[in-house]
């Protein structure tokens, strides 16, 4: 049988590149669940967002929950620390950025910046007002370590707020950093008041 | 040549099929008695009764409606004795399921009870000894009816209570055994065969004693979408919903499936021709 | 038969890379220009497939073992956090399972190909024993990995099999409490077999490695079993085997997709959803069906450590055919009377398994013959094909005319206007 190849080379090239062509969307399409099963698993990511009772904590007294794997500080402040907060003046403060998911990014990290409007209801929004509630990710943000919280009796830091003492931060009653090497304000998380006793995190 | 990969595809289909075939078959017809000791009097447990489930097909899906009736019964009626472990409240609102809203999933959650955690003082049970509880929030697993085994078996005469989630994968026949067990009840036991105190006959079940009592009658659920809730419906639904729960991305999977092998037969002609291009005046 | 290569580098990087690590030209030698005989049929392209599969294995097993547990509380709720929660964790974990039976129904078709055109005959002699090793680390592998679910069946099967071990005289039980690092398989079982599970795998790519350097000595061998006499003989591995590989490959993914999206607990026990339980012992303890020969020839022999012995001996016996088969011809295309008897001993592996996915006491369909008797054929047979079926057969058969020349089997014996290899 003696043949010899006259076949026409555009047609041929087209068989073989549609060939491969397919080849490679095949292979990349079966790659990618070996990738993406990595990303966080439904279980997890259930666990995105929590739902946490306020109701006990007393002025003055800050608590510490777990948010998506993190410290989630849940603080509420007397009527001095709020009005000690207010006082600051931007100008003054190392990062003039509010860094709250609840407001617009640029926002300037006026106290009242540091609080969420999503609040649920008119009770809500009554301890709103007061600017009571201080809600932080406890996570320092020069390199991660988690913050101590200064009590009545034991004074963290000067600001009245935390002391990280991995590397001498210190953040004010509104959890904005006020003594480095930390450069940013602690986060806040995005939250929503459900009633005057319970938040809704993430 | 595309015939030889037909013959090639159906001779493996074959090859493997045969075991396969064999091994549901051994499991299927098991005489009745315990294991591989001598046994008395030989009562065929009968194989499971198909329930004509749409969801078994190739292109099958699962009766939203008919998921929710069944879950309805689950929680009614099943839930008083089997756990459900490997279920979320979360995963009703999962593609491919009951499909409940998030607001729904919410309200059924908190409706439940689940241990808290250690409190404030690091208590985990109250002055009374009772386990401190909390409302459940949807990524909390549905909790079991009972603490360990040991007090199932001692609420149940002895027998334990399966717990549901993989139940259908963990019988041969799946949905079918579900649904012969739940209306396998009310016939007569034939002769030579007597029933122990504190068990029933069924001969859908393996020994053709069952410990269940049975446990759906007409009416026992007042279906939320009306339908009417004859025993054989309930049964039925609620085979859906343990298929649902021991392979919740049945859809999915089936949807994919479809998608890969239409994709295969593109690329097999792709490469068969690609084959006999490269190969022309070889052979 | 590798003649010397004729790989040129043709840019500054690529001679630099050539003079210190030749990759390039190993990869050119080995996988391009290869000179392989023009006449090999379908049931040579499963040593691609198998290559394939065992990346499939591997890839999936990883990415499996991120999300596993190896303690014998947590395991089972493991596999349902993949299977219900881990992203595409429900198809990794098909594909692993159902993996592993494409990856012996493969092997199988495999080896049958070597035992019907006689690949294990000289010079191929080592290949052929690799390859069985191959096999016997894909064994042992498989057993392990079953276990790691932690189902009914997993802690059956390795209760089992352990305790198989009791039949050595004197040391039995002692050998079978250090493999199982206790008295009965529990946690400590449990994790051994993940840090092996995990091993051998890489072990048997090793080999692999070795499987086909042994047969790039030779050349492979094909359907006439006659030896490469010109360059006529043979095309250059690609484009020709490379596309055809690919083409069966894409085949047999269509069977594998079949099972993993439409059946993908068909071939697995139901006794292994349910979580492992000491107490309670499933009615059949019943092993995956690429064992069911193997089990069936432990069950026909009454005494336990004939059984024993029995069972390994036909793994045992493949890494002696080279020196079994003492027939001057490969191929069986040549060898009428041979032929039949292979197809009998494959269909006897078929019956072999069919025996043993029964109980022990079970008769043959609706008859009051026990199957016990017809596996003990069965395994008799086994045994015979390889000696004395094998060595007598090799020397009093008169075989068939061999053809002279695989190209002119393959292309007619006027001279030819080849293709230029690309």
């Amino acid at each position: 049988m003696d043949h010899t190849q006259t076949a026409d080379p555009t047609r041929r090239d087209f068989l073989f590149i549609a060939t491969g062509a397919m080849g490679a969307v095949g292979a990349a399409a079966s790659l990618w669940p070996l990738i993406e099963q990595m990303n966080p698993s439904a279980d997890v990511l259930a666990l995105a967002s929590i739902e946490i009772d306020i109701a006990s904590i007393q002025p003055g007294q800050s608590v510490t929950f777990t948010w998506r794997s993190h410290p989630l500080f849940v603080r509420r402040r007397t009527e001095a620390e709020i009005e000690a907060a207010r006082a600051v003046p931007v100008g003054e403060l190392l990062d003039p950025v509010a860094r709250n998911a609840n407001r617009p990014e640029n926002a300037p990290a006026t106290d009242e910046n540091r609080l969420t409007p999503n609040v649920g209801g008119p009770q809500g929004a009554q301890a709103m007002r007061r600017g009571e509630w201080l809600v932080l990710v406890g996570v320092c943000t020069h390199l991660g370590c988690t913050p101590a919280a200064s009590t009545p009796q034991v004074p963290e830091g000067q600001y009245g707020g935390w002391l990280c003492h991995c590397h001498g931060s210190q953040y004010d009653v509104a959890g904005r950093v006020r003594v480095g090497p930390a450069p940013r304000n602690l986060d806040v998380p995005p939250y929503q008041f459900l009633s005057d006793t319970r938040i809704r995190v993430g | 040549m595309n015939a030889k990969c037909l013959v090639f595809t159906v001779l493996f289909a074959a090859i493997v099929a045969v075991p396969a075939c064999a091994q549901e078959a051994a499991s299927a017809s098991v005489p009745a008695g315990q294991g591989a000791a001598p046994r008395p009097v030989e009562v065929e447990t009968l194989p499971p009764r198909s329930g004509n489930f749409f969801f078994e097909s190739p292109f099958g899906t699962y009766d939203r409606a008919s998921l929710q009736r069944g879950f309805q019964v689950y929680r009614e009626v099943c839930s008083a004795c089997h756990s459900l472990n490997y279920i979320a409240f979360r995963n009703l609102a999962d593609e491919g399921g009951p499909g409940l809203t998030p607001e729904q999933v919410r309200a059924l959650a908190a409706a439940y009870r689940v241990p808290a955690g250690p409190n404030e003082q690091g208590q985990t049970v109250d002055a009374n000894g009772q386990t401190l509880m909390r409302s459940a929030t949807p990524s909390d697993r549905f909790p079991p009816p009972f603490p360990n085994e040991q007090a199932a078996r001692a609420s149940n005469n002895g027998a334990l209570p399966p717990d549901l989630s993989l139940i259908e994968k963990a019988r041969v026949g799946g949905a079918n055994y579900v649904y012969s067990i739940l209306t396998g009840y009310g016939q007569q036991p034939p002769a030579g065969v007597t029933v122990g105190s504190g068990r029933f006959y069924n001969p859908y079940f393996r020994g053709v004693q069952i410990s269940m009592p049975p446990p759906l009658n007409p009416d026992s659920v007042t279906y939320a979408d009306g339908t009417m809730a004859t025993v054989e419906q309930e049964a039925r639904d609620v085979a859906t919903f343990l298929a649902w729960a021991a392979d919740p991305k049945m859809e999915e999977r089936k949807r994919t499936g479809f998608v890969v092998i239409i994709f295969l037969l593109v690329f097999t002609s792709l490469l068969y021709f690609s084959y006999q291009r490269v190969w022309y005046g070889q052979h | 038969m590798s003649g010397p290569s004729t790989y040129q580098p043709k840019t500054a990087f690529t001679r630099w890379l050539d003079e210190r690590l030749p990759i390039i030209r190993f990869t050119q030698e080995h996988l391009m220009a290869f000179p392989t005989p023009r006449n090999l049929n379908v049931w040579y392209s499963f040593g691609g497939i198998l290559a394939f599969f065992l990346g499939l294995q591997i890839a999936t097993g990883i990415v499996l073992a991120m999300h596993y547990t190896p303690d014998a509380a947590r395991a089972f709720d493991s596999i349902e956090h993949i299977m219900r929660d881990v992203n595409s964790g429900w198809l990794i974990r098909y594909l692993h399972a159902n993996g592993a039976s494409m990856f012996f129904l493969a092997v199988y078709i495999h080896m049958f190909r070597g035992l019907y055109y006689g690949s294990y005959k000289a010079p191929r002699e080592l290949l052929w024993i690799l390859g069985v090793l191959i096999y016997a680390l894909m064994i042992l592998t498989a057993f392990l990995g079953y276990t790691l679910p932690w189902g009914q069946m997993s802690l059956w099967a390795a209760t089992v099999i352990t305790s198989l071990f009791s039949a050595v005289p004197g040391i039995g039980q002692p050998i079978v409490e250090w493999l199982r690092g206790g008295f009965g398989v529990d946690n400590p079982t449990l994790n051994r077999f993940f840090s092996l599970h995990y091993l051998l795998p890489f072990v048997l790519a090793g080999v692999v490695a070795l499987h086909i350097w042994a047969l790039h000595v030779p050349g492979n061998n094909n359907p006439l079993g006659i030896d490469v006499k010109s360059p006529r003989d043979t095309v250059p591995f690609h484009p020709y085997y490379t596309v055809k590989d690919l083409f069966y490959l894409s085949c047999f993914l269509i069977l594998f997709s079949v099972f993993v999206f439409f059946a993908p607990d068909a071939l697995s026990s139901p006794d292994n959803a349910e979580r492992a339980n000491p107490l309670v012992t499933p009615p059949e303890i019943v092993p995956e069906w690429y064992f069911l020969p193997y089990y069936a020839i432990l069950r026909s022999i009454p005494n336990k450590l004939m059984g024993v012995i029995a069972l390994f001996g036909a793994l045992g016996v493949l890494f002696f055919v080279p020196w079994l088969d003492w027939s001057k011809v490969r191929s069986a295309r040549f060898r009428p009377v041979y032929k039949q008897f292979f197809w009998l001993f494959v269909a006897d592996c078929v019956i072999l398994g069919y025996v043993g996915a029964h109980p022990v006491d079970a008769t043959l369909l609706n008859t009051s013959i026990p199957l016990l008797w017809i596996g003990r054929i069965a395994a008799l047979y086994y045994f015979a094909f390889f000696f004395p079926i094998m060595p007598l057969v090799g020397k009093h058969e008169k075989p068939n005319p061999l053809p002279d020349s695989i190209a002119n089997s393959v292309l007619g014996s006027a001279p030819q206007r080849s293709e230029t290899a690309p």
